[in-house]
């Protein structure tokens, strides 16, 4: 046990005194999940409009009032005329004008129908939609109150809920991703670095004729890693629930649990790596190749695996990010317990064992 | 006898690096293998420390065969490999407290064990070992090479690389260790170091050419030797290869090693043929062979 202790210890001084690997470590994570969750994002968030309102009533500056106070759109211009519009786009900042009819309060009243043109700059076609869409939806609202406090009309006024992220924060979704792709990245890839940098360090010759045993090395490689990426997984639900207000509708200790399990799942698969690779650039290729692709493209974590082509989505299958993900997303965001993510779980089980029994059965006990 | 090899062979794919090689090193022996680069000696200290495995043939290590009880061997005997195989990001002390550990023991325990060797450098155990200079970290390597007071110790090539002073404080601290009853196996390109062995085995192309005492090794030098010299020795070691009495001759330090081919061979003979093709300057006197002329000779 004491050489156990030693050979940790000798591991934590290896992963303390590389500033630089623990820079990228702790600040890979936090980076990450900070532009994933601010600048990578199709939300809106105070676009600059114009107003054209040919009518100026009541109606009109209401509606005025009610898309000012949207957090989504800020009003930078009042346009007098027509002609005007075109000069205000060329400026730049304007993505959108919205233009009132005449007599829109009388129009609504009398032919229970009023127009309101919506001009988007389609030069970036998905701000543009969903300028329309953020707009068309303050109407609706609007409409809605307005018969309400009628009482007359019984328009029923179709109504999207969009379940489990309502306002359709991409962060929501982006977080589970992001959590996979780190905890893969320091578990699979650090590991089997580490340990083919003592192959290829000769170190690995004195450790093999040293008393200690194949799986002292293994296990004592392991585990400081297992509390990096911990700390990771902590820091990037902290950051989640902090500073995106992320929900966890389930229980943060299965969180926790399925998250360690994840972690010994990638932890395996970098052991495995270094019992093939002999260098740490081949491990780290292996690593970034063989791992952080298949993570990021098959995983679900960017592209719905149901809009795959078949033969990918078999292939997600075996990706056990795609069953990581799938129980995060459930936990977090639909707050599901064990009786609903169990099938997931157990696979990662299986998969974690039988990487672990290829990995001792592939451990060399001398040099090749 | 604390290690014997018996018939062993190894090979990589084409190459044969080890050609039926047997030996026996008896205990608290230093036992030398003198080769060239590629001779094969780290294939051999890599089969006795259990980290490879022989195509053929048999061998034990204080009484351990390689095989089977690689474990056991593992446990007994200390090994530097010829590379500076520490961790370099690791202090002086760090290492060597390292190995300690993980061999079951420490510092203080085995401490005059290696005093001699770790004082010289231990007013730099705080410096990280990537940051000493080669004749400390070879103190370093061997110093934690003996830290678990091994029975056997293989060092392999410990002093290339190093500079002469180093090289020779090296061999004193090797005769020291070896009063303290521990079995030494060596390996060296140098042959002037191999006169300090108690045995040296010539190997090359894996193959053993001889296995004896330092001097009985010069002793089997079976022609007379004698020291050339001239201003052009380029032009010299061409001259010499075109002498007719000549059976070999090769540099060797600043003077040219020269054999005759026959008994009859007389020194103002060849002075006349050099004095013939414009040579001044010119030395030729008798001297005894080294252990690197019967490596010569051996290997031609």
């Amino acid at each position: 046990m004491k050489r156990f202790i030693g050979f940790i210890q000798k591991e934590f001084y290896h992963i303390l005194r590389d500033r630089r690997s623990l820079f990228i470590l702790f600040g890979m994570p936090i980076a990450q999940v900070l532009l994933f969750g601010f600048a990578i994002t199709n939300e809106i968030n105070n676009v600059d409009i114009a107003i054209l309102d040919h009518s100026k009533d009541a109606t009109t500056k209401e509606i005025i009032a009610k898309i000012a106070a949207s957090e989504y759109f800020s009003i930078k211009q009042i346009i007098p005329n027509e002609a005007a519009i075109e000069p205000a786009f060329k400026k730049g900042h304007i993505k959108a004008v919205l233009n009132f009819e005449k007599d829109f309060s009388k129009k609504l009243i009398t032919e229970n129908k009023a127009t309101l043109q919506i001009l988007t700059d389609a030069t970036d076609p998905n701000t543009a939609n969903t300028i329309s869409n953020y707009t068309s939806s303050i109407l609706k609202n609007y409409q809605q109150d307005l018969n309400k406090a009628a009482q007359t009309s019984y328009k029923i006024e179709p109504k999207v809920r969009l379940a489990f992220n309502p306002e359709l924060k991409s962060v929501f979704m982006f977080v589970p991703g992001v959590m996979t792709v780190i905890l893969m990245l320091v578990s699979a890839m650090m590991t089997s670095i580490s340990i083919t940098r003592e192959k290829e360090l000769g170190t690995m010759e004195i450790l093999l004729v040293s008393p200690l045993k194949p799986f002292q090395v293994i296990i004592g490689k392991v585990v400081p890693y297992i509390l990096l990426a911990v700390v990771n997984a902590v820091v990037i639900i902290l950051l989640s629930l902090f500073v995106f207000k992320m929900p966890v509708e389930g229980s943060l200790f299965l969180l926790g649990a399925e998250s360690i399990l994840f972690i010994i799942n990638a932890l395996s698969l970098g052991i495995l790596i270094s019992t093939l690779a002999r260098t740490q650039q081949t491990a780290m290729m292996v690593s970034l190749m063989g791992l952080m692709l298949p993570v990021i493209l098959l995983s679900g974590f960017i592209f719905p695996i149901s809009s795959m082509p078949l033969p990918l989505q078999i292939i997600s299958n075996i990706i056990p990010a795609k069953w990581f993900i799938i129980i995060i997303k459930g936990i977090m965001l639909k707050g599901v317990g064990l009786d609903f993510i169990w099938k997931e779980t157990l696979i990662l089980i299986g998969m974690t064992l039988f990487f672990i029994a290829i990995s001792i059965k592939k451990y060399k006990i001398r040099l090749e | 006898m604390s290690i014997i090899v018996k018939n062993i062979s190894k090979s990589y794919k084409q190459v044969k690096a080890l050609d039926n090689i047997s030996l026996e090193v008896p205990s608290g022996e230093l036992f030398g293998l003198i080769g060239p680069d590629g001779a094969g000696k780290t294939t051999l200290f890599r089969i006795l420390t259990t980290l490879l495995l022989p195509n053929e043939g048999t061998a034990s290590v204080t009484g351990y065969d390689i095989v089977k009880d690689y474990k056991s061997i593992r446990n007994t005997v200390g090994y530097m490999p010829g590379r500076f195989s520490l961790y370099q990001d690791l202090t002086v002390e760090e290492n060597l407290r390292f190995f300690a550990t993980i061999f079951g023991t420490t510092i203080e325990e085995n401490y005059d064990l290696i005093r001699d060797i770790y004082v010289q450098i231990e007013p730099f155990k705080n410096r990280r070992a990537g940051r000493l200079s080669g004749g400390m970290k070879q103190k370093l390597a061997l110093s934690c090479a003996l830290i678990h007071k091994p029975k056997v110790l293989f060092l392999d090539e410990p002093t290339t690389g190093v500079d002469p002073v180093s090289r020779k404080e090296f061999w004193e601290m090797l005769k020291r260790l070896q009063e303290q009853q521990i079995t030494i196996f060596v390996s060296t390109p140098y042959m002037d170091e191999a006169a300090l062995c108690d045995n040296i085995a010539l190997i090359t192309n894996g193959k053993i050419l001889r296995i004896d005492t330092p001097e009985g090794i010069k002793a089997s030098f079976p022609h007379k030797i004698y020291k050339v010299k001239s201003t052009k020795t380029f032009k010299l070691i061409q001259d010499l290869g075109a002498y007719e009495q000549t059976h070999s001759a090769y540099p060797f330090g600043e003077y040219i090693h020269f054999t005759p081919n026959t008994t009859a061979f007389r020194t103002q003979d060849l002075t006349h043929f050099l004095k013939e093709n414009h040579h001044t300057n010119i030395e030729v006197f008798e001297t005894g062979p080294t252990i690197e002329d019967t490596f010569m000779e051996l290997s031609d």
